[in-house]
């Protein structure tokens, strides 16, 4: 029987992959996948050269398909840095002792999320989600990813604090639309009547023309919260060599090409420490996200 | 109530899908469902081949992943059938088939991350519980005959290899490899949670509306599997076994300690992690119970009973596309077409199209899950009336279906989708990765809030659902003394 010696075969091919892999030392990088796939693996390319050149080792980005397979990835090490949202860092810190935020945008000190909603709905825009309440109720609502910050976690907590019920049961359907660009379309299409974003995917896809504003408005914006950053592990140095944590962190604060950044979109990175994102840690569990 | 126990049985399941349609959430909820069917059925008019570099490696990787899964899984599942008789081992691999070939990857996402192994592994695991039962089947049915003529003293083995397995490997072959073309699915939709198949830029272009890129892939992946019978070649396969491992990439290197991990913490339920002890259980379960499995199972049950008549009333209809009793020859390959196409469209690949046309409702999912077997099982039957042989006189059209035709294949359209029951109710549980509120809703949120532990609880409850339905299927199949062969 030929079956036990192709058994062997296919064990030894594991093998040597497992083996020629490992070898490897680059330093691998990944992102939450936020928004449309084609420009994130744009955006994140142009970091890998820069972060390439900058520091004289091979850098590489890889894509992910969910806010947890990117923690995952960096709790188990397959990659050493991560330009998470304010909750998968939270998330990722936990599950890695020793990691760090290193860097956040400008911007995201004090973030914001926008409630959108198709004009067909009628609803119009106020300064306070309370005001909203009988126009919004009953509608149906699409948060972004399962695992986002500005896209669940914060429209989830404002709308359980102002309207003292779980979206569930004060919208009459509830969705996950994937991402932030996800939820403008299906808004903007009326396939939802209300979504939550991101506000700097909407304020960049308005100022590149490509929101219908006849179809869709923002309605309400929450206040300021802090959200993403970039986080490195803690044994990046053992495995480097010495300071390189630090060159990661100079090199992503000096980043000045203008049209990596406006790809983000961040007028540039300042310094973030993992103190900086602990409010966001007691929403999370507080809307019981979080244990 | 009719004496026939095949329409009571028949009655009985289509009261129950009614009774489910009132509880269900069916709805289009997109406010112009038509014209983004019509932008998408454009995107496949006009198919975009450059749209991504990695379009062409995407495809090797699926083949590969196809490849290297099945032949592990054949190779165990049939180490296994021989021990089959063992109940152990019988529970051993229900248990490994009840659960489908995302989960498998998605928990093993968790500790090997996207190293090859763990495309292979989702694949190969549930094939292997799925073919030792098959070839057990296999080689019960053999006949006994050759093994009595042996001159007394030969081994067990000998006997074994001489007498039993050449009786049966005519039809050993032929279910691996019809195995092989599930395996090209499978590997196919491993893709969407970030393996690097064919759903990976599958998923990608879809999610940002680039039809014609998807078209593109569509066509690729038909042109795939219908051209099989040309590239799959007997004196090829070791070719392509031995090849195929050299094709599923590098991904990342596997660190061995979350391996560990995973199984000596993350699965650990929190409240006994964070010793707390067993009065902490029980609240940490019944929450778990009364959120997310109850109402998992209840969507999960509701969904899958639908399905089956939608799927059931569809093969009914979808037969006679490929009967010769009905029309002339060109709309017999036309209809040939159609449903080589709807049964090789993976039911979540369906059902991401459909959802991103209809909007989220369980609607999408029955339309999916209907094409999908219904065109197997249509497909099986057709095949099936060919076979019958009807008098000159005997009526035509609408008669000759309804009289002639369906009362004489109608027991073995039972048995097909009775045993198709649990193989929807497998698929209706993943659907929930899509935003439906089935047990794959809850499982995928579990994993999206890093809470291991509830998704294994929930995984678990998801087999077990899964070998009730399946145990239950074969209960009605002995019943109603319906036989039928294996289909996937």
């Amino acid at each position: 029987m030929a079956t036990p010696v192709i058994w062997k075969l296919m064990l030894s091919c594991f093998f040597c992959f497992t083996a020629a892999a490992a070898s490897a030392e680059t330093l691998v990088f990944t992102a939450i996948p936020d928004e449309d796939e084609t420009k994130l693996v744009e955006r994140f390319r142009g970091v890998a050269d820069y972060l390439s050149e900058q520091l004289n080792v091979d850098v590489r980005y890889i894509p992910v398909k969910s806010y947890a397979a990117a923690v995952s990835a960096f709790r188990n090490n397959q990659v050493q840095l991560a330009w998470f949202g304010g909750l998968s860092g939270v998330q990722a810190r936990r599950l890695v002792p020793g990691s760090e935020a290193i860097a956040q945008g400008v911007e995201d000190e004090a973030f914001e999320t926008y409630f959108i909603a198709n004009t067909n709905t009628g609803i119009e825009p106020a300064a306070e989600l309370s005001a909203l309440k009988d126009q919004l109720q009953g509608k149906t609502f699409t948060f972004g990813s399962k695992g986002s910050t500005s896209g669940r976690l914060m429209p989830e907590f404002y709308v359980r604090d102002t309207f003292n019920a779980k979206p569930d049961d004060f919208f009459s359907r509830v969705g996950f639309s994937g991402n932030h660009t996800r939820t403008l379309r299906l808004v903007e299409a009326g396939t939802y009547d209300v979504g939550a974003l991101n506000f700097q995917v909407w304020e960049k896809e308005l100022a590149d023309g490509n929101i219908n504003t006849d179809a869709v408005q923002v309605i309400w914006k929450t206040p300021h919260y802090p959200d993403y950053q970039w986080t490195i592990r803690g044994d990046v140095d053992e495995r480097f060599g010495d300071g390189f944590k630090q060159r990661v962190t100079e090199a992503l604060l000096n980043l000045d090409n203008p049209e990596l950044l406006e790809s983000f979109p961040r007028s540039g990175f300042i310094p973030a420490a993992n103190a900086d994102y602990e409010p966001i840690r007691k929403t999370a569990q507080e809307i019981g996200i979080l244990d | 109530m009719p004496s026939s126990p095949t329409v009571r049985v028949s009655l009985i399941f289509l009261a129950i899908a009614l009774v489910g349609l009132l509880f269900a959430d069916i709805a289009v909820t997109t406010s112009n469902p038509w014209r983004d069917l019509g932008n998408f059925l454009f995107g496949i008019a006009t198919p975009n081949f450059f749209s991504t570099e990695g379009l062409m490696t995407a495809l090797l990787r699926t083949v590969a992943f196809a490849f290297v899964g099945v032949a592990l899984g054949s190779v165990a599942g049939f180490l296994m059938a021989l021990a089959y008789r063992s109940l152990p081992v019988r529970i051993f691999c229900a248990f490994i088939r009840a659960i489908h070939e995302l989960f498998w990857a998605l928990i093993f996402l968790q500790f090997f991350g996207f190293h090859p192994l763990t495309g292979v592994l989702a694949i190969a695991i549930p094939y292997a519980g799925i073919f030792a039962k098959v070839y057990s089947e296999i080689l019960e049915e053999a006949d006994p005959e050759s093994g009595r003529v042996l001159p007394p003293g030969t081994g067990n083995i000998s006997a074994f290899l001489y007498a039993r397995i050449p009786d049966c490997w005519a039809k050993m072959r032929t279910y691996t490899a019809y195995r092989l073309e599930c395996g090209l699915r499978s590997s196919a939709i491993l893709g969407f949670v970030g393996l690097p198949t064919l759903g990976f830029y599958l998923e990608a272009s879809f999610s940002q509306g680039l039809y014609s890129d998807a078209g593109a892939m569509l066509i690729l992946f038909y042109v795939l599997i219908a051209t099989m019978p040309l590239w799959v070649r007997p004196k090829l396969l070791p070719v392509y076994v031995l090849g195929a491992p050299f094709f599923l990439g590098e991904g990342l290197p596997i660190v061995w300690g979350n391996v560990q991990r995973f199984f000596t913490e993350d699965i650990v339920p929190a409240p006994l992690r964070n010793g707390e002890g067993l009065t902490g259980l029980t609240p940490w379960l019944s929450d778990l119970m009364i959120n997310e499995a109850m109402p998992g199972i209840w969507n999960t049950l509701v969904l899958t009973q639908i399905a089956l008549v939608a799927t059931g009333i569809l093969s009914l209809l979808a037969f006679p596309l490929i009967s010769n009793h009905f029309g002339g020859p060109i709309r017999r390959n036309a209809g040939h077409v159609v449903l080589v196409i709807a049964r090789s469209t993976p039911e979540y690949i369906l059902a991401y199209i459909l959802l991103q046309l209809w909007g989220p409702s369980m609607l999408p999912a029955v339309v999916a899950l209907a094409l999908h077997n219904g065109g197997i099982i249509g497909h099986l039957i057709g095949r099936q009336t060919n076979a019958i042989k009807l008098r000159a006189d005997a009526a035509e059209g609408f008669n000759r279906y309804s009289w002639e035709l369906v009362p004489r294949v109608y027991r073995s359209f039972l048995a097909f989708l009775f045993y198709r029951w649990e193989i929807i109710m497998r698929e209706t549980a993943i659907l929930g990765i899509l935003g439906i509120y089935t047990l794959g809703f809850y499982v995928d949120s579990a994993i999206q809030n890093i809470r291991f532990d509830r998704a294994m609880v929930l995984i678990l409850i998801t087999a077990l659902l899964n070998i009730g339905i399946d145990t239950l299927g074969r209960y009605i199949r002995r019943k109603l003394a319906l036989q039928t062969m294996p289909t996937c």
